[in-house]
């Protein structure tokens, strides 16, 4: 529950000079007219609604393949675009991803030792 | 930063919740698992709320930026509006189950599917809380936009919510056991 | 000079940060606490090095507790058929023993030392959030008397500290023990988890110029490390304490095989945040050696990016291998094979650290100090822990050793070698630098040799009694099957309660030290400025440091800064010779003292904030309507939090004795 108002560093910067590091908080975006985010929700509906027809429309064997593919296209576009992992800062997004990855993979492994994954 | 980490470390906890689910999903009573009694029309729609809240809520970090309290305060509260009817919808969902006979200790599968959706939720309602919070506070002061920063850290955190539904819907939700 | 002082309005307005707009007054019934002496100052401070020493204060009260509670298992233990407690209490004692050391010691004394250190070396005036490491401190006080309280309040948790499923669970243990250990856990993980993310990004983003990641103190990369290994794996262990929680407090059946759950489940959680967990116990051990090496060998750390860049491939492999605990659980050859191999894998890096250190030493003048023997035993120790950890990294011999007292043997070598022993290195060294008083060293060696002959007396023999077969957590030994000759068991079992006999007077001679150097009619001298000819820039400013820790910011030119500033390379003869004294460099710091200063102030939320968690464990326990009221608590403080601004309003101040406003100038830096 941090705010802005705990944060020593800022308004600082004086005192530091230069800084070595990049990874700086108060960061400003790039503006983006408020029409682009409200494409992009409008492209999130439409996969949400493609995902959803899987429950009516028989996929056969893409179903899978399908259904995880468009959740991970709406995971990045929310991320990089409304959370603005894209274009901010690289040291962000490697943090969040390590957290990401690091839990896709730990907890596969975790799956596979109770072999979910095998055809039973 | 603070909250990429704090997001980061989040990515575990519910990596940890939705495997056990996996893990425990099949394990019910014939007549009382995932396919007999979700309601994916249902689900849908309340899924598809969360996600236009996400839109509301990069509108209002957009006009806090902007130095624009009044929209600022008109997207936060419409984003909140948008997460109480998730919530909403998942009480109502959680009590039908429940009329169907599918309590919390029903079985594992049970647990494991209110354990998850539940912090799911909780983590939505803290959402709402810090939303009015900050649109009270944003009315109390003085000097337009000078929250915007705060107003961008609980945007991440709503995003990140609705991220992780993202991920519950498909995964829990949509692929049958 | 600049000194902290009471802020004034323009000052902020002109530094350009944003001005506070919301008095703090407006919501206050309680008027910020800004005391600077007396209990006040300590309870609300939000000062990284008050907090610091409270984090030592209090681990070193739990070193205690679960220092008595090992004497008691090793009392009963030192005869067969031991009387001194009950089967019951027996089980209790170790479990807590093990988690008193671990979450109440270990870990705590190195946040001790994380706090107080961090932003010293890397010339900053405080972590990023202050307040939110205060809250941090208190949930770990709040979290640990919490779960003790458990002893008064129908006995303790008695799972062992990895409380297996369905062992642990309410039909088995049905005391409330393992509920208080569950949500104490809980508490005290918040605390790790706000801890570690305060200091990541303190460490990221608060650098003095010039410091690069590569010129970073190797204290603080350890840190940095094992920071990283907190936030992503508390959560991990959450998710386990909460589907405990569940299962005991509302009816779940997680682990319940007759439901058809699989147990497992819990073993997996639980060592998935387990095997970093123990990296965590044994860096910040590695990071102290790893500075006190080099200055007492006179000699720069060799290889210091091999032993960054293995510090950080421990704490990524750390995440593959935690299945080793399980290799007699049934997990099926395959699992068993990747584990193992990955498990040999992590041997790599900590034998190049081993290598590194022993490079290190090898053709440097070495000062045999206490500090400097704790940091060569740990060396010593450490390898004889690592050693045994790779023979059951092999699976098959494994499972021969597997809960016996072989396995007890290695983790103590690896812990209290590897850990304890780098703390106490750190007491001895940065004492001088924390209270501006030196250790004795005579009682120092005192100290370090019955600590060292005490470990190797008391985790020695038990290699020997495990691979006898002497299973770990039995409250019994019988002579009838205690073995003939060299390998009775009966005498070495006498023998390692009696090491730890010797460790304990060994711990009573260091707090002896302690009482010592600071009783009143102490004799002992202030400590000079630099007593090590140390090497990185936390001696480079007062001892102990000032509130604002430096007058100026330095501007870093190298790794060992500090050391390059005294000391230069003649050009001609390639001769080393010191051209400045530390109190020079200070001195010359000192006249370029930044005018504008101003630290966060104190606050009340934190401590209240911390102490509402506990109430709402109890609420879990006994009463679902105090999970309510400290739920309350918690909304109110939060909001108390959020509105209150980090540097006090001039109306909170008492008036000024001299009635006249402040003239100094102000900026600030909250
Ligand atoms: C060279 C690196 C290491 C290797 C290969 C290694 C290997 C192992 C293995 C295979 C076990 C499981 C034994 C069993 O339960 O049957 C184990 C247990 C343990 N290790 Fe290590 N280890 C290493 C370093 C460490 C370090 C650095 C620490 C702590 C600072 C540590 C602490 C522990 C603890 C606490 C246990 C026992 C857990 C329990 O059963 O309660 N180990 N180690
Ligand atoms: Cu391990």
């Amino acid at each position: 529950m941090s705010t802005t108002a705990d944060h020593v560093e800022h308004g600082d910067h004086a005192d530091h000079g230069d800084h070595v590091d990049h990874a700086h908080e108060p960061h400003v975006h790039e503006h983006k007219p408020d029409s682009y985010y409200v494409k992009v929700a409008l492209i999130l509906a439409a996969i949400t609604a493609l995902e959803t027809s899987t429950y009516w429309v028989d996929f056969g064997a893409f179903f899978l393949p399908t259904l995880l593919i468009l959740m991970a296209i709406k995971f990045v576009m929310v991320a990089s675009l409304f959370m603005h992992l894209k274009g901010d800062d690289k040291i962000f997004s490697y943090l969040f991803y390590t957290g990401l990855i690091l839990a896709i993979l730990v907890y596969m492994a975790f799956l596979a030792t109770f072999r979910f994954f095998s055809p039973t | 930063m603070a909250m990429w980490l704090f997001l980061g470390s989040e990515c575990l906890l519910f990596g940890g919740l939705i495997s056990t689910y996996m893990l425990y999903r099949g394990r019910h009573p014939a007549d009382l698992g995932p396919d007999q009694i979700f309601d994916i029309p249902f689900t849908s729609v309340s899924s598809f709320v969360l996600l236009m809240s996400s839109l509301t809520m990069v509108l209002a970090v957009s006009a806090a930026a902007q130095k624009d309290d009044r929209r600022t305060n008109l997207w936060l509260t419409v984003t909140a509006l948008l997460g109480a009817t998730f919530v909403g919808g998942q009480v109502y969902e959680f009590t039908s189950f429940y009329r169907e006979g599918l309590g919390f200790t029903s079985s594992l599968f049970s647990s494991s599917f209110y354990t998850l959706t539940g912090f799911h939720g909780v983590h939505v309602t803290v959402g709402i809380i810090m939303l009015m919070a900050l649109v009270g506070i944003n009315k109390r002061s003085s000097v337009p936009g000078d929250k915007a920063e705060v107003v961008e850290l609980v945007g991440l955190y709503w995003h990140f919510v609705d991220v992780v539904w993202i991920i519950i819907f498909t995964l829990v939700y949509l692929i049958p056991s | 000079m600049a000194i902290i002082e009471r802020p004034s309005t323009p000052a902020l307005a002109g530094s350009g940060a944003p001005a506070v707009v919301t008095p703090s007054q407006a919501y206050g019934v309680l008027k910020r606490p800004v005391s600077t002496t007396g209990w006040r100052s300590w309870v609300f401070t939000v000062d990284h090095k008050k907090l610091g020493i409270m984090y030592g204060v209090v681990a070193m009260f739990f070193f205690l507790v679960g220092g008595v509670e090992a004497l008691l298992i090793r009392l009963q233990l030192a005869g067969p058929e031991g009387t001194v407690l009950s089967a019951g209490l027996y089980n209790e004692m170790f479990t807590m023993h093990a988690t008193t050391m671990v979450f109440l010691f270990v870990m705590p004394m190195a946040a001790a030392f994380a706090n107080y250190l961090v932003p010293l070396q890397i010339g900053a005036r405080d972590v990023a959030f202050p307040r939110i490491n205060a809250f941090g401190f208190w949930c770990f006080l709040a979290g640990g008397l919490f779960l003790n309280t458990s002893w008064l309040l129908g006995g303790a948790a008695d799972g062992g500290w990895f409380m297996y499923q369905p062992n642990a669970n309410a039909l088995f243990s049905p005391s409330h023990g393992v509920d208080f250990w569950g949500l104490g856990l809980q508490i005290t993980g918040i605390a790790s988890l706000t801890g570690a993310i305060n200091l990541i990004v303190t460490i990221l983003n608060m650098r003095a110029p010039g410091m690069t990641l590569m010129k970073m103190p190797i204290f603080t990369w350890m840190i940095l490390v094992i920071q990283f290994l907190l936030v992503f794996a508390i959560p991990v262990i959450t998710v386990a304490l909460f589907l405990l929680m569940f299962q005991r407090e509302f009816g779940a059946t997680f682990f319940d095989v007759s439901a058809g759950a699989d147990p497992l489940l819990w073993q997996h959680l639980f060592w998935i945040f387990g095997h970093p967990e123990v990296y965590i116990l044994v860096l910040p051990g590695f990071g102290i050696v790893s500075e006190v090496l080099p200055v007492f060998s006179r000699k720069p750390l060799f290889g210091y990016r091999f032993v960054v860049f293995s510090g950080a491939a421990i704490g990524f492999v750390g995440w593959g291998v935690w299945a080793h605990h399980m290799f007699a659980s049934g997990l099926g050859p395959v699992s068993v094979a990747v584990f193992s191999v990955a498990t040999m894998l992590i041997a790599i890096p900590t034998g190049v650290k081993i290598v590194n250190w022993t490079l290190t030493m090898w053709g440097g003048k070495i000062w045999f100090t206490t500090s400097m023997l704790f940091a060569i035993g740990l060396v010593v120790e450490f390898t004889i822990g690592g050693l045994s950890g790779v023979t059951h990294a092999v699976a098959p011999s494994d499972t021969q050793q597997t809960d016996t007292y072989y396995i007890v043997a290695h983790f103590h070598y690896t812990i209290f070698g590897g850990a304890v022993l780098g703390l106490f290195a750190g007491f001895y060294y940065w004492w001088p630098k924390m209270f501006g008083k030196m250790l004795s060293e005579r009682l120092g060696k005192w100290n370090f040799w019955l600590m060292i002959i005490g470990m190797n007396l008391t985790f020695g023999p038990m290699h020997i009694i495990g691979l006898q077969g002497q299973p770990r957590r039995m409250m019994n030994w019988t002579e009838a099957r205690a073995g003939e000759g060299f390998f009775n068991l009966g005498f070495w079992n006498r023998v390692a309660s009696v090491g730890s006999f010797v460790i304990a007077i060994g711990v009573a001679v260091f707090l002896l030290n302690v009482w010592q150097t600071h009783k009143k009619s102490s004799k002992t001298p202030k400590a000079p400025l630099d007593p090590w000819d140390a090497r990185s820039l936390e001696w480079m400013t007062a001892s102990p440091p000032k509130e604002h820790n430096f007058d100026a910011i330095p501007t870093v030119h190298a790794l060992d800064e500090f050391f390059h500033r005294k000391y230069e390379v003649d050009h001609d003869t390639g001769e080393v010779r010191k051209v400045a004294t530390g109190e020079e460099i200070l001195a010359a710091e000192e006249a370029k003292a930044d005018k504008h200063i101003h630290l966060p102030s104190p606050s009340y939320w934190p401590i209240i904030l911390a102490f509402a968690l506990p109430l709402m464990g109890y609420g879990v326990i006994y009463n679902r309507l105090l999970i309510v009221a400290g739920g309350l608590v918690v909304l109110l403080a939060m909001f108390g939090w959020a509105l209150e601004p980090s540097v006090a309003d001039d109306s909170d101040y008492d008036p000024p004795a001299d009635g006249g406003g402040s003239n100094k100038e102000l900026a600030t830096i909250g």
